[in-house]
């Protein structure tokens, strides 16, 4: 069947936020939908709230809504486009969930708008999971025992039937949020109690734990001719109980014989058909009984997911781009392979290598959090890597995740070390592998490993095979060439090699290259070469024949961010795409280097070429060289992919490599406390007082001397990892003695902590001569929170036109001084109308593309350029404007609000409570959203409304503040009891309030009580209370605010911390209030900005 | 390639294996894959050890190794797997297709040192030794595989241990291995089913394999290297099955009454089957319902008057896209096929032996057009290049048994 040609419109939604569950993959799956209706000449609609994405450049779709992903403001977006379609699969959960919304207001049928790629009922089938089991049972196969239940009373009942351990999982959430395995009562009463609150149905399955089976994954389509094929089988190295996204994978299965897989295929088949998925990906999860092979199906997911992105780059077989045109009525016969050309998209790949994927966690920023990996997904991202074989591609993928201590190191362990790796590997944790690995060095038999953790024999003996392998370096006599291509082969980095050598990882490398031991570089082809591939989609093996093509023009090597991580995430990945994009169109020959699955810069065809690698120096100097033996290199950008390629930059500049745009000089002088006073001592301007320290002597002297409290933080950090706020020598003696976990190379930063400070944000272009001004961003929350996690406007709401144009001075000086080619990022403070330079960045920066989003101007498009020398004179007219610049909006300029996305809700202590959702200068969001309007409340409160905070118009408020805060929470509350909210209050605050006539319900203390009683907690958890205002201090208060926080972030109740933000809210709510809302796409504000004098081409 | 080479290692003529790259537990010895344009290939010896023809062909099915080591159709092959890990689930008692392990020999990248699957009863190098199987391991299977492709399967040999050697105990040069592999006969050519079929007729029943009731039909399945599955998957339909040697004539046959005939896969060239394509000619004279896998397919073109040809390095996979072309429908298939039929796509044609009347292309390859699937209008036969049977497979294409059933159904009633 050939495309439709009645659909002319179609509205596409993204997935919002990059959360925990639900990340950069749907940028890469909607990136790729987009283009794909373009192609086909449909006119492209598109709602995202997420401003990081490339899915959200203007030039995807026809029309970019930047909006929160509510049935609401969809439906006006509908309203105002009236789409013919609308194509809800590619955007997660997120975007099926408005889809159904959509679907139960009738607004789909008022407005003739067909659902395309999905179905209502299949959705629903697919999710809904008693409905789901009739599914299974129709499709000849299994559900494990279970039962859903709507109260807890229901739950216990179910209990005494299946008996303990039970798998808990509410319906209609992403991720597995909230699920878990409850092993007695009381943990029953915790997870099922939650479940029951996260699932929208108010619906939690009970089930029969499978604890410890073996766990795999189809990845399937189907097109209208009812054609379906497998795309991937993925097989879980973790056995049943850890989510699948907290799971080492591997691709293709490894321990399946043809019976048992063909059975998997059987039942999935049946399965997409009984369940009625229209055309589409979807994904069906299967356990098996390692003992019997009794086969049960886990579930299905009936629309594109995070394990399509990996299947994705595990096949080279482009899920979202031919569900895409599946769903606008291809058949699969007739969508060629893009990578063989010839050949149909009409079969199942088939790999003749071997995929591993390691989730990355993000537990450091979150101590109080139980580390324990269940069923509720909890990393933050991950890395993928290829190898020909098993042991290759899970060394490579442990280092790509770039954590100390995530390659495995081979020390011996004595006896008592052994007894407790065998305790440790009971529980599912991050450890565990290393743990297993370390066992298995120490000698302990495969099978009680395997009877403790359920991991495969096959795979146990992988990792003894890795074992051999380094007894084997350690013992050799010398490096010789059977050595090194043994320890090669099973995938050892030069830097384990030399620790098992003591030798330097240089001397290995120097010792590898003289011997000619050198990876060769094959290709994903999705056919094991039973076709010539077209694509070049490369990785590192150690084995005969290398694939690279010879090139024409020297290449331009871009480094990618590698896996996410809080404070490295999807912003970093844009600006390296934006750049291969720029170099392309301006006709160089671009590579990518990544080992990030998730995203858009690993989409095969986004370079010239793509080599699919670990960010390690060493696998980036091989990929260098094997660049220049076919035909030369330009250079390599390390600005783009945050501080992953910045680290390498000297040692690539040492090893002859021509870095491009900022030199590594240039970055070290930003990097480097002593040379950057010199800097801004010679531009005139001001850091706030400071010292290095490297011992708690020096720090205490450096503190003493510039008074507390004082900011600790390591150099060379991203995300404000280890940064603190330290207010006494007590608080600075455990910080040190704690600092050297962080990067011992590098010395403590001791900075005066300015309170009551307004931070500001800039992103900028400098060329040598000329500057750009990308943006400045004004925080909502003062100095001291991560700029990562604290709200910021664009263009600044309160800074005047003379702070304005020093920070442009200071910005200037700054770039020039620093030796910036291409972007940099600066952070201020204002104080008591000084400014202070807080840090400079000479590099791409998080806010990059939302800078870039808010002013309509690539930046990062720009930068690139840049650092092939063109300058910005060059670039006005065309990826700049003609005149102005982000600086310098006309007063008619939207408001654009960045909002930051926490994880709290994900994260429980061991106890089982959230973790505290109090910010603070170490970042911990996991994404973003923009709300952008005419003015500031409006684009605050949609900003909010996208980060699934939606603020209240009425109800109850509960208030209580630090005493520093009293005097500024006095108006604000006012406001808000006059706007109709009910105040409650506590102690302190209430007297407060009284005294200045608001009238307040006044509750207990929780710390003055033993009972939650009579406090605010019991009024929180029955819903009453609609939204919190708290403010940390020290002491008592600050642990009755983790009560308050803690059962309102359970909840889903908005809670405010800073008075700052506290204004701004309130601002909002009237808003919400007082006007209704209007969407506006980024193309129409781009039209608006050029006509108000701000003139990109091409961008009305 | 007329000079001998050594992948990227090259020692020179004389003397190969200084470098090889084995594992630390694996036994250090030495094997060589060599192809027939001279290409080396140097890794550690699998199986059994000594020296092995056969033409050289790769097989993409990244599950089934113990069914494609024993399907009779990869008789004197060596099969290089593209999957790299090779042995993981072991060796049962209920996965072979045959009595016996057929490939010539076996090369693989990384082969398994811990079988691992519930119903795993051995390693597979440990049944590889037992059968006296010689195979290779440790080689970049995909640089051979790319070769195979580009200059199409050719004649080769695994060399191991002794044969290494010459009576003398010097090694063996590369020209002196090269003129063993060049001497071997071309599968062009090559007549196989004899060598590979079973002495002995036997019956395969429907109450042993689930159906209850009478049996449907009787079908006469002529065993030209036939698969275990084949059978069975007739046998859950109601058919009682008398596989029957490869030399079973028209006479025998008939004294079976059957109410249908099959002629399975195999290996060699169809060129030579004249014994099998007269026997096919003398069915369908008779117009008893015919089915057709594989070699039978390529029996039946040759029955029907087309020819057969070799292709360049064949269709050997589970992931081989087929459309039906009488319902627009794709089955993905398991295939395993070095020659094909040579006949028209997309019409339907007088068979060139006229007496059959008209024949469609019933199917065909979506990657490369090659014709999968013959079906007569006049008389009661039809076949298909590639495995309904599966094992190893996808099951897409187990409708062709029913259709063979509904087709003897519809003669009977006829």
């Amino acid at each position: 069947m050939p495309k439709r040609t009645d659909l002319k419109s179609v509205l596409v939604i993204g997935s919002g936020p990059i959360v925990i569950g639900q990340a950069a993959e749907f940028d890469y799956s909607g990136t790729q939908a987009l283009r794909v209706l373009k192609e086909e000449g449909i006119r492209v609609i598109l709602v995202n709230s997420n401003p990081a994405t490339i899915m959200t450049d203007p030039e995807f779709a026809d029309a970019t809504y930047v909006e929160p992903i509510s049935p609401e403001v969809i439906t006006k977006i509908i309203a105002k486009e009236r789409p013919d379609a609308l194509l809800p699969t590619l955007g997660g959960q997120t975007a099926l969930n408005a889809a159904i919304a959509l679907d139960q207001q009738g607004v789909l049928e008022k407005y003739n708008v067909e659902l395309i790629g999905a179905n209502i009922a299949a959705i629903e089938l697919g999710e809904d999971r008693q409905k789901f089991k009739g599914v299974v049972e129709r499709s000849g196969g299994e559900s494990a025992s279970s039962r859903i239940v709507h109260s807890m009373d229901e739950a216990l009942e179910v209990a005494e039937e299946l008996g303990y351990p039970m798998v808990v999982r509410p319906s209609f959430t992403m991720g597995g949020l909230g699920s878990g395995m409850a092993y007695n009562e009381r943990d029953l009463y915790r997870i099922a109690g939650a479940g029951l609150q996260y699932s929208p149905t108010t619906e939690v399955l009970l089930e029969e734990a499978i604890l410890g089976w073996k766990e795999y994954e189809l990845e399937m389509m189907r097109d209208a001719n009812d054609n379906v094929v497998v795309v991937c089988t993925i097989e879980n190295l973790d056995p049943v109980g850890v989510h699948t996204g907290d799971s080492i994978t591997v691709a293709p299965s490894m321990t399946l014989t043809d019976r048992e897989y063909q059975k998997l295929r059987n039942i999935s088949i049946n399965i997409i058909r009984e369940v009625g998925v229209a055309t589409g990906g979807c994904n069906i999860q299967f356990a098996i009984d390692p003992v019997t092979g009794r086969v049960v199906v886990i579930e299905m997911n009936p629309r594109v997911s995070r394990s399509s992105a990996l299947a994705s780059k595990a096949t080279g077989f482009a899920i979202a781009k031919i569900a895409t045109k599946l769903a606008v009525g291809y058949t699969l016969d007739e969508i060629p392979n893009d990578i063989t050309k010839k050949t149909p998209a009409s079969f199942e790949p088939t790999l003749d290598y071997v995929v591993v994927k390691v989730p990355r966690f993000a537990f450091e920023k979150f101590p109080a959090a139980d580390p324990t990996l269940t069923t509720t997904m909890k990393s933050v991202g991950e890395a993928m890597a290829i190898g020909r074989n098993f042991t290759e591609a899970l060394q490579k993928a442990l280092r790509s995740l770039e954590q100390r201590g995530s390659e495995f190191s081979f020390a011996p362990s004595d006896d008592a070390a052994v007894t407790q790796l065998l305790d440790g590997m009971a529980t599912a944790t991050t450890d565990r592998i290393y743990q297993v690995q370390q066992a298995l060095l120490a000698g302990v038999e495969l099978e009680e490993i395997h009877r403790i953790t359920g991991i495969d024999p096959w795979y146990l003996d992988q990792l003894a095979l890795i074992n051999e392998t380094a007894r084997a370096v350690k013992a050799a006599e010398n490096l010789d060439v059977q050595v090194l291509k043994t320890a090669k082969r099973h995938g050892f980095s030069d830097e384990q090699i030399g620790q098992l050598r003591a030798m330097d990882p240089a001397v290995v490398r120097g010792v590898r290259h003289a011997l000619g031991i050198r990876p060769v570089y094959k290709t994903v082809d999705t056919c094991a070469a039973e076709f010539p591939a077209y694509t070049p989609y490369h990785y590192s093996s150690y084995d005969q024949e290398d694939e690279i093509a010879e090139h024409e023009s020297p290449s331009v090597i871009i480094l990618g961010s590698g896996p996410n991580r809080i404070g490295q995430g999807i912003e970093f990945d844009y600006s390296c795409v934006h750049a291969t994009m720029a170099l392309r169109e301006a006709g160089y020959e671009t590579v990518m280097i990544n080992c990030n699955p998730e995203t858009v810069s690993t989409d095969y065809d986004v370079s010239t070429r793509l080599y699919f690698e670990p960010l390690t120096l060493e696998d980036v100097l091989e990929v260098i060289a094997a660049e220049e033996r076919t035909g030369g290199v330009a250079g390599v950008f390390v600005q783009l992919g945050g501080q992953t390629p910045l680290k390498l930059a000297q040692k690539l500049a040492d090893a002859g490599v021509p870095v491009l745009g900022t030199s590594p000089a240039a970055i070290d002088l930003a990097e480097h406390r002593g040379a950057f006073d010199q800097v801004l001592k010679s531009a005139g301007l001001i850091a706030p007082k400071n010292g290095t320290a490297v011992s708690f002597e020096d720090a205490k002297a450096v503190a003493d001397s510039i008074g507390y409290p004082v900011l600790v933080r390591p150099s060379y950090v991203l995300g404000g990892r280890g940064m603190e706020i330290v207010y006494d020598e007590t608080g600075l003696e455990r910080y040190i003695a704690n600092a050297t976990e962080v990067t011992p190379e590098h010395p403590v930063l001791v900075d005066r902590f300015l309170e009551d400070a307004i931070e500001v944000d800039v992103d900028a272009l400098y060329d040598g001569q000329d500057l750009y001004m990308g943006g400045i961003m004004e925080h909502i929350e003062e100095a001291g929170i991560h700029s990562g996690d604290s709200a910021c406007v664009l263009p600044p709401i309160t800074l005047g036109p003379d702070m304005l144009q020093r920070v442009r001075e200071a910005t200037a000086a700054i770039a020039a001084g620093v030796g910036v080619r291409g972007l940099i990022n600066i952070q201020f403070a204002v104080a008591s109308d000084v400014l202070y330079v807080i840090e400079a960045n000479p590099r791409a920066s998080r806010t990059v593309p939302f800078v870039s989003k808010a002013t309509g101007v690539q930046l990062a498009k720009a930068a690139a350029l840049i650092g092939m020398g063109v300058s910005v004179r060059d670039l006005r007219g065309g990826i700049l404007p003609e005149h102005g610049d982000g600086s310098l909006l006309p007063p008619s300029a939207p408001v654009a609000v960045k909002e930051a996305v926490l994880p709290f809700a994900r994260f429980r202590t061991v106890e089982g409570r959230v973790v505290d959702s109090l910010l603070g200068p170490e970042m911990r969001s996991t994404g973003e959203v923009m709300g952008i309007d005419t003015h500031f409340d409006t684009a605050f409160a949609k900003s909010q409304l996208a980060a699934n905070n939606p603020l209240p118009t009425s109800g109850k408020a509960f208030v209580s503040v630090a005493n520093r805060d009293k005097r500024g929470v006095i108006m604000p509350v006012k406001r808000l009891a006059d706007l109709g909210f009910s105040i409650v209050s506590t102690g302190g605050t209430a007297d407060v309030l009284r005294r200045n006539g608001i009238t307040c319900e006044v509750v207990d203390k929780i710390a003055a009580t033993p009972e939650s009683e009579g406090t605010v907690l019991p009024l929180v958890e029955s819903g009453e209370i609609a939204l919190i205002i708290n403010t940390p201090s020290g002491g008592d208060a600050r642990s009755d605010g983790y009560e308050i926080r803690a059962a309102a972030t359970s909840l889903g109740v908005p809670v405010i911390t800073t008075i700052a933000e506290f204004g701004a809210a309130l601002q909002a709510i009237e808003a919400q209030r007082t006007h209704s809302w209007s969407v506006a796409s980024l193309q129409e504000h781009a039209a608006a900005l050029h006509s108000a004098g701000l003139a990109v081409a091409g961008a009305s | 390639m007329s000079e001998p080479r050594i992948g990227r290692d090259q020692t020179g003529p004389g003397q190969p294996g200084e470098n090889g790259a084995q594992g630390p537990t694996a036994e250090t010895s030495l094997a060589l894959l060599v192809l027939e344009d001279g290409t080396v290939y140097e890794g550690s010896a699998y199986g059994a050890v000594g020296a092995t023809l056969g033409e050289a062909v790769f097989s993409t099915g990244m599950t089934g190794y113990q069914e494609t080591i024993t399907d009779p159709s990869y008789a004197r092959q060596i099969v290089v797997q593209t999957a790299p890990h090779i042995g993981n689930t072991g060796v049962n008692d209920e996965d072979p297709e045959s009595r016996r392990i057929w490939v010539a020999g076996y090369a693989v990248r990384d082969a398994a040192r811990v079988p691992s699957n519930w119903r795993s009863v051995r390693p597979l190098d440990q049944e590889l030794a037992e059968q006296d199987i010689i195979g290779i391991k440790d080689i970049d299977t995909r640089a051979v595989t790319r070769r195979l492709r580009n200059q199409g399967s050719m004649r080769a040999g695994i060399f191991s241990a002794e044969a290494l050697h010459d009576s003398a105990g010097n090694r063996r040069t590369l020209t002196e291995l090269l003129e063993e592999v060049r001497s071997q006969p071309d599968m062009l050519g090559a007549r196989l089913a004899e060598e590979v079929t079973s002495a002995h007729p036997y019956v395969i029943d429907p109450a042993d394999h689930g159906w209850e009731g009478e049996p449907v039909a009787t079908v006469a399945a002529i065993d030209l290297g036939i698969k275990t599955m084949t059978p069975v998957r007739m046998a859950e339909r109601g058919l009682r099955v008398h596989v029957l040697p490869a030399t079973t004539t028209f006479t025998d046959i008939e004294q079976l009454k059957p109410q249908g005939v099959f002629l399975s896969n195999g290996p060699g060239d169809p060129a030579t089957a004249s014994a099998q394509v007269g026997l096919l000619r003398e069915v369908l004279d008779s117009r008893t319902p015919f089915f057709g896998i594989c070699f039978g397919n390529q029996i039946l073109g040759r029955a029907l008057g087309f020819d057969t040809y070799k292709l360049p390095f064949g269709h050997r996979g589970i992931n081989q896209p087929v459309m039906d072309h009488s319902t627009g429908k794709v089955e993905i298939t398991s295939q395993n096929h070095g020659f094909a039929v040579d006949a028209p796509v997309g019409e339907t044609v007088t068979a060139p032996e006229s007496r059959f009347g008209r024949v469609q292309v019933s199917h065909s390859s979506l990657n490369d057009g090659v014709v999968e699937g013959l079906r007569c209008m006049d008389i009661p036969a039809f076949s298909v290049q590639y495995h309904p049977e599966a094992a190893a497979g996808p099951h897409d294409s187990a409708y062709l048994f029913d259709r063979f059933v509904d087709l003897m159904k519809e003669h009977q009633n006829a």
